[in-house]
């Protein structure tokens, strides 16, 4: 009998297979590849750079960022660039095809062009902070009585953040301390939504108890008494775009509520300033957008957009088959953050300030040149929407996938992405440009219910009933790091501005703030 | 038999004797004590099918006073009363069962209170003349009688295959064998039919838990996947510890308590 060998240990074994995935790659691309002639272009202007040039067929897209960063006159701090190429001729920025490693592997070798063609190559920076995995809770900090409904940061950095709860009281947290800074009495009912004004000084919270209160954001102080005017829960806040106001001390916002209207109200004279009404049924999201729309989703099936100026009725969107249960538009990030941006620093001025939000909106918004404000709408029909609303009522595309309802969807940061958190116990990625499927990033083993982009959109943390965060790599498409603590479900998280710090909470009462 | 309905057209001919009500109401005053009377005189037959009846009218009654007792509980609209929610699961009916479960198994655990109690801590002994019946087909093995025939309901894996005649020892019935168990939350009260696992520790001897044999008292492991029940790490709970509280053999169906 021959003798047997004992079983490979599993050191080996890793080491066996990380050799023959290396030789596989190695093996990939052909070495007596032709050269290409390839041509650049910005994805945001849509300018095409002046003339061909030859490269070596298996150029790989870290070369292309050099070569770029030295045609662009970048080299001293070069930007990080994603690529894609164009499959014909025209500007349509959704017949693309990306090429996350190398030209050869993503677009010879499929077929989609020969050597002999021209390719476009369609340019596109990404942000050049990168943003660390969070991967431990620093804090777990007990305060609130009941379970936390919303949490959000201040657009500023991550050292403030805000959480609403079903005690009544809405928190200001000090994140770098990790100690509570001031709790917001006042509400009689459970503060179902909370949202810092984009210039960071207001918190504004909407509660069960059917009123809209307002706080100052440094000292916690109620500014003024609670704005009555719904006459059923509110169910979501949005403020108005920074580079929209009329004044520094412009104070407006939109509430949207179960008794079927949308609100806006003026924080200074305290008041009801227009009510929309015209949803058949509780509206469930509201965002306004940088273009002066305001837009509302309900359970009557409907998107409404309306007037931020007059609060006319401009367009209804129909084509969900049941409840709408949220919408994201591709400039949250943007308008949310106003005038912050990720260098810390902010202007003087009012005007400069105004500049900087409006240079940065435009700058989100702007796809081959135009601006252009792209909208999600996740439903009860298991569907998403993706919809350009300033061009047209009918949707752009349908995005299929989910097996049950899509409770929460968002848009990356820099508009390329969209995540969906579903109850099916999946988050879904999809392209933002053109609605594709990308991946279905498995993990949660219940549902999700809410999901938040980094700053630099390359990660992504997702809350779930099953008690855990889940943050995932978008260019990977795989679990980055996951996150369990929360001893129950968690139904809120939010990830700050600056990339440091995520914040969550859920049905355990405690306020939880992981870092990397 | 009667071919039309007499009384009836005889009472709209002639409208009720003057007495009806009264008689009426006497006699239904009187059917208690008249079915007592009969209930302690029945011997026999009789008396089993009155108890049927008897049984079956009383589950009707409390099936009744239940769904009054159901129609006047006010449920609906989470007011400030129930537990809060974000305002997307407000306007949603969610079934909580098996969450509730969940929790308050976590609650429980979190105390660490009472781990190794179990719900039955005494078993009536069993012996094995009872256990166990002595084959005696086969002139060898009626001669020896080596070969036993296990009389208790028995748990056996799903890749059980049989032994050869010649070596098997001792027979576990087929139909004897269970796969399923109903198992009761003792907190909530809720009962689920839950698939057994394996049989962890049967207090009579240690060969009848490797044989998997069923009996008041056995401890046995049940799959609680379906419940969706999460651990603090985030991973499903696949098995949990059950306590069987019936007589199985008795009964024909295995009932257990879940160890929380």
């Amino acid at each position: 009998m021959a003798t047997l060998l004992p079983p490979k240990s599993k050191r080996i074994k890793l080491a066996e297979q990380k050799k023959t995935a290396e030789q596989a790659e190695f093996d990939l691309i052909p070495t007596e590849l032709p050269d290409i002639l390839i041509q650049f272009r910005a994805s945001d202007t849509g300018e095409d750079s002046n003339a061909p040039i030859k490269v070596s067929g298996a150029i790989t897209a870290k070369q292309l960022e050099e070569l770029l960063n030295n045609l662009l006159g970048t080299t001293d701090d070069p930007l990080p660039y994603t690529f894609s190429v164009a499959k014909d001729s025209t500007q349509n920025l959704s017949n693309v095809i990306d090429v996350p490693d190398d030209i050869y592997t993503s677009v010879l070798k499929p077929g989609y062009k020969t050597t002999e063609d021209i390719l476009t190559v369609i340019y596109t920076p990404q942000a050049i902070f990168r943003v660390r995995p969070v991967s431990r809770c620093s804090s777990s900090i007990a305060g609130h009585e009941q379970a936390i409904l919303a949490v959000c940061f201040s657009p500023r950095d991550s050292k403030r953040m805000v959480t609403g709860g079903g005690d009544n009281t809405a928190r200001i947290w000090d994140c770098e301390t990790e100690t509570p800074v001031k709790t917001l009495k006042g509400h009689s009912g459970w503060v179902l939504c909370v949202s810092y004004s984009p210039c960071g000084r207001y918190i504004a919270t909407g509660s069960y108890d059917k009123t809209v209160r307002l706080w100052d954001a440094k000292s916690g102080d109620a500014i003024g008494d609670a704005m009555k005017g719904h006459s059923a829960f509110v169910t979501g806040l949005a403020w108005e775009p920074y580079h929209l106001r009329d004044g520094e001390e412009s104070l407006r916002f939109v509430s949207s509520s179960k008794d079927c209207t949308v609100r806006v109200w003026d924080g200074r004279l305290r008041r009801v300033e227009m009510a929309m009404s015209g949803h058949g049924a509780s509206v469930t999201c509201v965002r306004w957008g940088g273009n002066g729309f305001i837009y509302s989703g309900s359970q009557d099936k409907l998107i409404k957009v309306w007037d931020g100026k007059d609060g006319k009725l401009l367009h209804t969107l129909k084509s969900h088959s049941h409840w709408v249960n949220h919408i994201a538009l591709s400039t949250d990030h943007v308008l949310r953050t106003g005038f912050y941006d990720h260098t810390g620093k902010s202007p003087e001025t009012y005007e400069e300030k105004k500049a900087l939000a409006k240079q940065r909106y435009e700058k989100a918004a702007t796809i081959g040149g135009q601006i252009i404000e792209r909208l999600v709408s996740a439903s009860d029909d298991f569907t998403m929407y993706l919809w350009e609303p300033s061009k047209d009522t009918k949707p752009v595309k349908r995005l299929l996938g989910h097996q049950k309802l899509v409770n929460h969807v968002t848009f990356s940061p820099d508009g390329r992405l969209i995540a969906s958190a579903s109850f099916d116990n999946h988050v879904k990625l999809w392209d933002a440009r053109t609605g594709e499927f990308l991946a279905s990033l498995r993990g949660h083993v219940g549902a999700v219910y809410q999901c938040a982009f980094s700053p630099d959109s390359r990660l992504l943390v997702s809350s779930s009933r099953d008690t855990t965060l889940k943050v995932w790599d978008a260019r990977k498409r795989k679990l980055a790091v996951d996150l369990p603590g929360h001893k129950d479900e968690v139904f809120a998280v939010d990830w700050s501005p600056d990339g440091m710090r995520v914040g969550s909470g859920g049905k355990d009462k405690a306020v939880r703030l992981w870092k990397h | 038999m009667p071919q039309n309905e007499y009384i009836e057209r005889w009472s709209k001919l002639h409208g009720k004797r003057l007495d009806h009500e009264e008689r009426t109401r006497k006699r239904i005053a009187r059917m208690a004590h008249n079915s007592s009377k009969s209930a302690q005189k029945l011997h026999g037959l009789r008396a089993k099918l009155h108890a049927q009846a008897r049984y079956k009218q009383k589950i009707q009654m409390k099936k009744q006073i239940k769904s009054h007792e159901e129609k006047s509980v006010k449920t609906s609209d989470p007011g400030p009363s129930s537990e809060p929610l974000p305002p997307y699961l407000l306007d949603r009916n969610e079934p909580k069962s098996a969450k509730a479960l969940s929790s308050a198994i976590k609650q429980k655990r979190a105390e660490k209170a009472a781990k190794f109690s179990v719900p039955l801590p005494k078993v009536r002994g069993i012996t094995e003349e009872e256990m166990f019946k002595v084959i005696k087909t086969g002139k060898k093995t009626a001669k020896k009688s080596w070969k036993r025939m296990i009389t208790k309901p028995t748990f056996v894996g799903p890749d059980f295959t049989r032994r050869p005649v010649k070596y098997e020892r001792f027979i576990r019935p087929m139909g004897l064998r269970y796969k399923k168990a109903n198992v009761t939350h003792p907190e909530l009260g809720v009962t689920v039919q839950l698939p057994i696992l394996s049989v962890k520790k049967n207090p009579q001897s240690p060969m009848y838990t490797q044989l998997g044999v069923l009996t008041k008292g056995t401890i046995i492991e049940v799959n609680v996947s379906e419940l969706g029940m999460v651990t603090t790490g985030g991973k499903v709970v696949w098995g949990r510890w059950a306590q069987i509280t019936n007589n199985c053999e008795n009964d024909g169906c295995v009932n257990a308590v879940l160890l929380v």
